[in-house]
């Protein structure tokens, strides 16, 4: 077979964009993406902080089922009820399959949200969902350990004077206490539900 | 095409069947009212709407007045990279034959230190100005605090 230089142009380009693809497709795996579709390193969040009765909670307890973990604060009216909103939607649909898995909802304000207000916060969404707070130190080790951003940010447009910036999504743990996945903020309660149940 | 009476009522009833009526002044109207309970009176509320500019010039919203808060503002949400903030709009365009429209996890009013917890199922007056529309009111329906859009 004879090529033309033409041909053998087109060749070498596709060639070129094949590898191109294939890099980008290495690179985009690799890398922890918002997507919560990444593949990512196993690691084992841990905790220790305290419910909304000043109880000790930690990690360890949770040992055996599941835990869907959101990093908010109760003085968040747009972006936490929505994501608590879909967790109630999910553990409703779990039916009798929903005390395989534990709801968390971890302060990133424990400032403001400690004990009754964390309490009377998580409670307007769903009865399963446990509200923790802690320390700084505490909160801040707690993120860490989840590879969770959080920071407090100065602003007078905001209650108190300030506002919190914090990972959206959800964290998806399994009962051995491995860290699973992540579903990225505005992942419909329907898609989340089916992947749990896949798990189940 | 018609629809069995039974399945119309049955949405109407699992939409909860209290949607405000757009409320028109001009060239604007605002459309599909609607709050988050609050969480107590200590937290604030949010409240969401659309607007439509039926005008061939663009307007802008440019301030907000409730008797429920001492301090409703303007905020968009933003996500970056997986992590939301709040920050404070001066004020929103509504473009030429547009629509400017507020939901959660984007643009919403704040409503901060509210005189009275927003209870689900009652309604509110929240006052829009515009920079050329003037004042509009319109009544907002409380949907629960976990409703995420103005047909709950
Ligand atoms: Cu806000």
């Amino acid at each position: 077979m004879k090529l033309t230089f033409a041909q053998k142009m087109l060749w070498a380009a596709a060639a070129l964009a094949l590898i191109a693809f294939a890099a980008l497709a290495w690179t985009g795996g690799l890398r922890a993406s918002g997507t919560g579709e990444a593949t990512q390193e196993a690691f084992r969040p841990e905790f220790r902080l305290e419910d909304a009765a000043t109880r000790p909670v930690t990690s360890e307890d949770f040992r055996g089922r599941y835990q869907l973990v959101f990093f908010g604060f109760t003085n968040c009216p747009d972006v936490c009820p929505t994501t608590l909103s879909e967790v109630a939607q999910v553990m409703d649909g779990l039916g009798s399959e929903a005390d395989r898995v534990q709801p968390l909802f971890i302060s990133v304000d424990p400032e403001r949200d400690a004990g009754a207000e964390l309490a009377e916060f998580t409670s307007a969404f769903h009865p399963s969902i446990l509200g923790l707070a802690g320390s700084p130190e505490a909160t801040q080790a707690a993120a860490e350990s989840f590879k969770v951003f959080f920071a407090r940010e100065d602003d007078a447009a905001a209650p108190d004077g300030y506002s919190m910036a914090h990972a959206s999504a959800l964290y998806l743990i399994g009962p051995d206490g491995d860290w699973l996945r992540q579903y990225a903020y505005g992942m419909p309660a329907a898609d989340i539900l089916a992947d749990l149940q896949n798990r189940l | 095409m018609k629809l069995p009476v039974a399945a119309v009522l049955a949405f109407a009833l699992s939409a909860g069947f209290v949607q405000a009526e757009p409320v028109r002044q001009g060239d604007l109207e605002i459309d599909a009212a609607w709050a988050r309970a609050s969480i107590g009176s200590s937290r604030p509320g949010a409240a969401y709407f659309t607007v439509r500019n039926l005008g061939d010039e663009a307007d802008r919203l440019t301030g907000l007045s409730s008797p429920v808060s001492a301090m409703p503002m303007l905020h968009e949400t933003t996500l970056s990279e997986g992590i939301s903030r709040m920050a404070h709009v001066e004020a929103a365009e509504i473009p030429a034959g547009g629509e400017l429209t507020l939901e959660p996890g984007g643009m919403h009013v704040m409503l901060m230190e509210l005189t009275t917890p927003l209870k689900e199922g009652a309604t509110f007056p929240l006052t829009l100005t515009f920079e050329a529309g003037g004042e509009i009111t319109v009544e907002v329906p409380v949907f629960g605090p976990g409703a995420t859009g103005p047909a709950e």
